[in-house]
């Protein structure tokens, strides 16, 4: 049975078109897989499902009637509920009141109705089997239990279609694995789940049914077991990519960074690890095991409470990352939109803004010579833009992640630290960072690299470090590592074995 | 001691408690109920437009125009009472919020609906609020002996040892209370201040929350105009001039956040109590005027910089003996 059905939906944006006729069906017991690369429309028909946009052209038909949203509450109304890419919630907040916003229940009067509020809270707890409390603030949550609450979110609507935009992106193994017996649940009780993500492990354990989407046109739909990843990957590029990646062979040099028992009051303790000319250091763990907070602190944005960092022979400490910048060291953060790009800023400006006094001729500033370096950079990452003086806010997320690290090779550093630099953008970009990752290598740049994807980190490092709950738990080589003891040492499961 | 330091309201309460013991010590006159009831009454102004001005906030809004309104609505207002001066006294009250309610619709309709900044556009009205009291009155003043005895009669009425204006207030911080932990509107303040976007997702629209703030902050602005002008028996351009900045400064002190979405209104009236006590301690030490300005600003900047420490970002608890330490789960 279909619960809803789009009918050549398109929708523009000035200068942009978005969707273009696209039709498909959302059958209810079934998860339907979302895919294609970051700019082919997925967020398009999200917000439009969930009354964000209003299509321009097409009909939407809600369980044989036909609906227009025109506010999120019509979207709810009809039964749409949806749990979104980043969590947007309130962290001030309490869990109950995260869950209800919008549609908290009233009783006499109009007025909120605290105690049953609370009881629906303590039902849906129990139900995705959580262990905090109703009046706990969300500030006070992890960023899975968080996501929970967007979870008990979309279940408090009792919606008929839930859509989970990206909803593994923050997650553990062990979180995911509850994440998908919620949806077989769901699926269970009849619902239609739109299951949005670009891990395809995932989408291949979850979904029955798969709609590709390439440059806001519907490329492919069917039966997910009548495909194989590369097709899929066909679709979505409209090119075979090489999702293998061929490791370079690099001569490995002398030790560039070492560092000794690196230790904070609360985050990471004994941290030691030696890096090298040539050498890519993978730094594996689940989300929250510290790496990003290790790095921080080796980049000079927190102060380590013991321990001791040796650049290139030289003993060193960073109070501030201009310190840490001067000595040759360049930190792509994991958070791209708050951390690394400033998005209302354009591209020049952006990939000189940490080596800006390299363009300081006399008392101003030599736009000349700006504007060399972005071209060079530019080109070489191969971005992707109008012009060189574009907003970042107009270009996709895989564009800005390669502006992101043009602004740090132009800081001419030893080493590079990228912390989940394909976080979150498309198949393309993705291979064309990998590649990058591994020219930077070659030219003898030690790179450390953050990452929570196992086949980018086991196919890029030359060792791996992996952490646990704040410490470094094992180190692999290249040759004597396998997935299941990179992933059992991180998830703790050979001891509880 | 640390859930002290972590409730705000406790530990404000606690500092306010201390400085009257403090002040009383030196000077026990400050602390006799006489006087504290003076304070109260004194204060209740305050008191209610750091409520008006708090919803504002939380909406991460701020109203640089409310003194201007209190100065314009008083003026419309006793400017009636001038005229009439027997007509019954709600008439006056009603004309004072009717006129402060359409100037905060003024200030809500064009930063909801043409997208104004909330700094700009009430910069711009507090000139024009003020600008228009001279256009309308000629320059001129009602004084205290133009006003007649039921325009200014009414205030400070005494009831059980404080005046009308005093449980005005508490009426009114009742009503603001139940709003914002009682009813899904004012819940949604919370929620737009505190991300906007997430609030747009939950069918919370921002240009309404916008147009109810900014119309509440006004009628309440109105309706301290008429008490601020029957109190003091003068109604001219001049009159609370400034008072925008003191109503900030203890929603800040009350632990309103600029950021938006923080701020209870038992901190917001401490707030004010706080700023309260103080400009009623410092005659009764015998401090000049002078210093009381430079006292009130550095207590202001003080209670700010402790705000900035509070807000920095937590350090993650990841080691599991630091867990274990913070009493969470190992």
């Amino acid at each position: 049975m279909s619960i809803l059905s789009l009918s050549h939906i398109s929708k523009s944006f000035p200068g942009v078109r978005a969707l273009h006729d696209i039709s498909f069906e959302l059958e209810a017991g079934m998860v339907t897989a979302l895919i294609g690369e970051n700019g082919a429309g997925k967020s398009t028909i999200v917000k439009i499902l969930t009354g964000i946009y209003t299509p321009d052209k097409g009909t939407l038909t809600v369980n044989g009637t036909q609906r227009s949203f025109s506010s999120p509450r019509d979207s709810w109304a009809a039964g749409i509920a949806a749990i979104h890419q980043e969590t947007v919630m309130f962290d001030e907040l309490s869990v109950a009141e995260n869950i209800f916003m919008g549609h908290m229940p009233t009783g006499k009067g109009n007025l909120v109705d605290w105690p049953e509020m609370r009881r629906r809270t303590a039902g849906l707890l129990q139900r995705v089997e959580a262990n905090f409390g109703p009046d706990t603030k969300l500030k006070d949550l992890s960023v899975a239990q968080k996501h929970l609450v967007e979870i008990m979110r979309a279940l408090s609507h009792d919606a008929s279609l839930i859509i989970m935009d990206e909803p593994t992106a923050a997650l553990s193994r062990n979180e995911i694995e509850d994440l998908f017996r919620i949806v077989a649940q769901l699926k269970a009780e009849g619902r239609a789940i739109v299951f949005i993500s670009h891990k395809f492990d995932e989408i291949f354990a979850v979904a029955d049914r798969y709609v590709c989407l390439r440059d806001g046109e519907k490329v492919g739909e069917g039966d997910i077991k009548q495909v194989t990843e590369p097709e899929l990957v066909r679709l979505m590029v409209g090119r075979p990519i090489d999702q293998v990646f061929p490791k370079r062979d690099i001569a490995i040099g002398n030790a560039v960074l070492s560092v000794k028992d690196f230790s904070n009051a609360t985050e990471f303790a004994d941290i030691s690890f030696e890096l090298h000319r040539g050498e890519i250091l993978g730094f594996y763990g689940l989300v929250g095991a510290g790496r990003s907070e290790v790095m921080q602190c080796l980049f000079g944005l927190s102060a380590p409470a013991r321990g001791s960092i040796v650049l290139e022979g030289k003993p060193v400490s960073f109070s501030a990352p201009d310190q840490s910048i001067a000595a040759g060291i360049a930190y792509v953060p994991e958070d791209r939109q708050h951390q690394g790009a400033v998005l209302p800023m354009g591209i020049r400006d952006n990939v000189t803004l940490a080596s800006i006094l390299q363009h300081v001729r006399g008392l101003f500033l030599n736009r000349h010579s700006e504007q060399d370096a972005v071209r060079k950079l530019g080109t070489r990452l191969d971005v992707r833009a109008a012009n060189w003086e574009q907003r970042l806010q107009e270009l996709s997320g895989g564009n800005q992640q390669k502006v992101v690290i043009a602004k740090w090779l132009a800081t001419k550093p030893k080493v590079i630290i990228l912390d989940e630099p394909t976080k979150g953008i498309d198949v393309g970009s993705k291979a064309a960072v990998h590649d990058f990752i591994g020219e930077l290598a070659e030219e003898g740049l030690a790179v450390i690299l953050v990452s929570s994807e196992l086949p980018e980190i086991m196919g890029l490092s030359d060792r791996v470090v992996v952490m646990r709950e704040g410490r470094i738990v094992s180190t692999f080589a290249r040759n004597s590592w396998s997935a299941e003891a990179i992933v059992g040492a991180a998830t703790g499961a050979r001891e509880a074995a | 001691m640390s859930f002290i330091l972590r409730n705000r309201e406790i530990a404000l309460a606690i500092i306010i408690a201390l400085m009257v013991t403090g002040i009383g010590i030196y000077a026990p006159p400050f602390v006799s109920p006489d006087n504290i009831s003076y304070v109260l009454d004194d204060t209740s102004i305050l008191f209610m437009m750091v409520l008006g001005q708090m919803m504002v906030i939380l909406t991460r809004g701020i109203d640089l125009s409310v003194a201007s309104n209190i100065a314009l609505s008083g003026m419309i207002s006793a400017s009636l009472a001038e005229s009439s001066p027997n007509l019954p006294v709600i008439t006056y009250i009603a004309l004072a919020i009717v006129t402060g309610t359409i100037l905060g619709l003024i200030n809500g309709s064009l930063i909801a609906f043409v997208g104004i900044p909330p700094i700009v556009m009430t910069l711009g009205t507090l000139a024009a609020f003020r600008g228009l009291i001279v256009v309308y009155g000629g320059g001129n003043q009602v004084n205290a002996s133009e006003m007649g005895a039921v325009f200014q009669g009414f205030p400070k009425i005494p009831i059980l040892g404080v005046t009308s204006t005093f449980w005005i207030m508490v009426a009114l911080s009742i009503g603001v209370f139940v709003f914002l932990n009682m009813t899904r509107a004012g819940r949604g303040l919370y929620a737009v201040g505190g991300n906007p976007e997430a609030a747009r997702y939950c069918g919370i629209d921002l240009s309404r929350q916008q147009l109810l703030v900014y119309t509440l902050s006004g009628a309440i602005a109105g309706l301290c105009g008429y008490l601020w002008t029957a109190r003091y028996g003068v109604a001219y351009s001049e009159i609370a001039s400034g008072f925008e900045l003191t109503v900030i400064a203890a929603c800040v002190i009350g632990g309103v956040s600029i950021a938006g979405g923080v701020g209870t209104v038992p901190g917001a009236l401490l707030g004010a109590l706080f700023l309260g006590v103080i400009v009623n301690a410092l005659p009764v030490m015998q401090i000049t005027p002078f210093w009381q300005m430079a006292i009130s600003g550095f207590v202001i900047l003080t209670a700010v910089i402790l705000n900035a420490r509070s807000e920095k970002r937590g350090i993650k608890l990841i080691l599991p003996e630091a867990r274990r330490a913070a009493g969470g789960t190992p």
